[in-house]
């Protein structure tokens, strides 16, 4: 089986979020970029998957030469190699089609993601190659098996959840508990040094965004303290000043 | 404009975001919405007291589950049949998938997480939350025709239209359409969806097992609230996956977050921050989370809790 894993370079989930260049570029000063955490989780299944099936793991990532790092770290989990598309990643229709490039040249059966990326938070990437390659697209995934070509999954739903069932190939977004996440050993960082990764210029320049500017939250106010023994004051807080109750 | 609305159906009615997503659209042009499913004429006449002023149904049993590539087809078709230009629908698990899909199938623009209304003096733009609600992005969309998925709990639901004439609608599918094949569902009924409640009450660690939820789950009725948890509890199996509120879970954005017996992790916060009002209620009085909250009780939630749902009911 060829799996493809998507990876997402990401600011850490305790980064600080500001902004330089008149608010238009991300400051990366201090920050720790990471595979995103739903992409770990893909990845992670996808290398039991390989100890259980066999087959092959290519990471890919849309980004420029500073995401090799992250990449290194995809082969060191269990990747087999990997394709960085040497391009800033400017819009999910733009990074869906390169994927659906590498997807479509590489004839993976088995395409994952993350269900989102911790940045944008959009959750489109995986059905927008679904739709290009014309094939399933299924998020946010909780559990996948596979027995021949068939796999079965489960999707979160709103207040619960569901059980689908589909032929490969397909594309998943994963989340959380499909698999536990894996930390490189010694070993696998070794070898990760010397694993293939290939560098590929994109295969158009397509997007339909034009991305301005950031902007940032205003700063909460100081919290106010309600002595345990007075809850009552906090039931006239919420329903006098705040409104909410 | 011409617009589309999608609207998700729940036991029988229209869903609070799908409100959202027809008041947002009646602002910008003409809105015609499309429902999936088992429900009345009578209910879905109600999408024009946000504004539809026609709704198409897919009443055909097939299309009762939500298979996304089925629903995309068949609202990529009504688009081309209607002449809109524009899809708006309501972010969530089926709206993420769809909204993509159409988007590819419509060469449109898409925007996802917008959180108001968008500027129109140059071109077409939007304010979406990124970073987890730790940040915006101003883009413009630059496509003539466009899918905008809205945050839950962003915009207020219009309720002064008048009721929407309902047509019925057969979509042309394939049977590509229902290649990914949904063998069974299971949801919670009669509960308050966690992802578009209000408020929400959450507990955490320090309720020390599943079987303290009672009082939070009588905070909860009293309040008409949605009952969410930490990381740690889903982990542990004492609450489900769908309670799961942080970075990696659902994230939530009420008027009111109680957070009881939850210390504060960022990833936690990452959940929460688009809550009008934060109340932390934790034993110990240098939780992080006081930090993040508009009100907090320091104190044991055992004794808390319960105070705090009778003090409720004396007031309703």
């Amino acid at each position: 089986m060829k799996i493809l894993v998507c990876i997402t370079h990401v600011p850490d989930t305790t980064s600080r979020i500001a902004f330089t260049e008149d608010d238009t570029q991300f400051d990366k000063t201090g920050v720790q970029f990471i595979i995103g955490p739903y992409d770990d989780y893909a990845l992670a299944r996808a290398v039991e998957l390989k100890e259980q099936l066999g087959g092959t793991i290519t990471a890919l990532n849309v980004g420029e030469a500073e995401t090799e790092p992250t990449i290194r770290k995809a082969l060191a989990i269990g990747a087999d190699d990997a394709i960085r598309v040497n391009a800033i990643p400017t819009d999910s229709f733009f990074v869906a089609n390169e994927i659906a490039t590498i997807a479509k040249e590489g004839q993976y059966d088995l395409i994952l993601m993350g269900r989102e990326s911790i940045d944008f938070n959009s959750g489109v990437v995986h059905s927008m190659v679904g739709e290009i390659l014309g094939i399933p697209s299924i998020s946010p995934v909780m559990t996948l098996d596979i027995e021949d070509a068939t796999a079965k999954m489960t999707r979160e739903i709103e207040g619960g959840k569901e059980s689908i069932q589909a032929e490969l190939p397909l594309v998943l977004g994963c989340q959380e508990p499909i698999a536990e996440w894996k930390i490189p050993n010694m070993r696998g960082i070794m070898t990760a040094r010397t694993k293939p990764l290939e560098v590929k210029e994109p295969s158009a320049n397509t997007t339909k965004t034009e991305f301005k500017n950031y902007e940032l939250p205003p700063e909460k106010g100081a919290v106010k303290m309600i002595d345990a023994d007075n809850v009552s004051e906090l039931v006239d807080l919420l329903k006098n000043e705040a409104k909410v109750i | 404009m011409s617009i589309l609305v999608f609207i998700e159906i729940t036991e029988g009615t229209i869903k609070k975001s799908s409100l959202e997503a027809i008041s947002y659209g009646a602002q910008l042009g003409d809105v015609t919405a499309i429902a999936f499913g088992e429900i009345s004429v009578e209910e879905l006449a109600k999408a024009g007291l946000s504004g539809a002023s026609k709704v198409l149904h897919v009443s055909d049993e097939k299309y009762h589950l939500g298979n996304v590539q089925a629903y995309s087809s068949a609202i990529s078709e009504a688009m081309e049949s209607i002449g809109a230009d524009t899809l708006v629908l309501s972010k969530s698990s089926l709206g993420d998938p769809i909204s993509a899909r159409v988007a590819i199938k419509q060469g449109a623009s898409l925007a996802s997480n917008v959180i108001e209304l968008p500027d129109t003096s140059d071109g077409f733009t939007v304010k979406t939350s990124i970073y987890t609600g730790k940040a915006f992005a101003i883009t413009k969309l630059t496509e003539d025709k466009k899918v905008i998925s809205i945050k839950k709990n962003a915009i207020g639901i219009k309720e002064d239209g008048n009721a929407a004439t309902v047509e019925s609608f057969t979509p042309s599918s394939t049977d590509t359409d229902f290649k990914a094949k949904i063998t069974s569902q299971n949801k919670t009924t009669g509960e308050i969806l966690l992802p578009e409640a209000d408020l929400v009450v959450s507990g955490g660690r320090g309720l020390k097992g599943p079987e303290n939820w009672g009082m939070i789950e009588e905070l909860a009725t009293t309040l008409g609230a949605a009952t969410g948890c930490s990381k740690p509890v889903s982990d542990m199996d004492w609450r489900p996956h769908h309670e799961h509120v942080g970075q990696t879970g659902i994230k939530v954005a009420p008027s009111l977050y109680i957070a009881v017996g939850i210390s504060g992790a960022i990833q936690h916060l990452a959940g929460v921050n688009s809550s009008k009002y934060i109340v932390v209620v934790n034993k110990d009085p240098e939780a992080p989370f006081f930090k993040a909250a508009d009100y907090g009780i320091v104190g044991d939630a055992f004794e808390v809790i319960p105070k705090l749902t009778e003090a409720i009911k004396a007031i309703s």
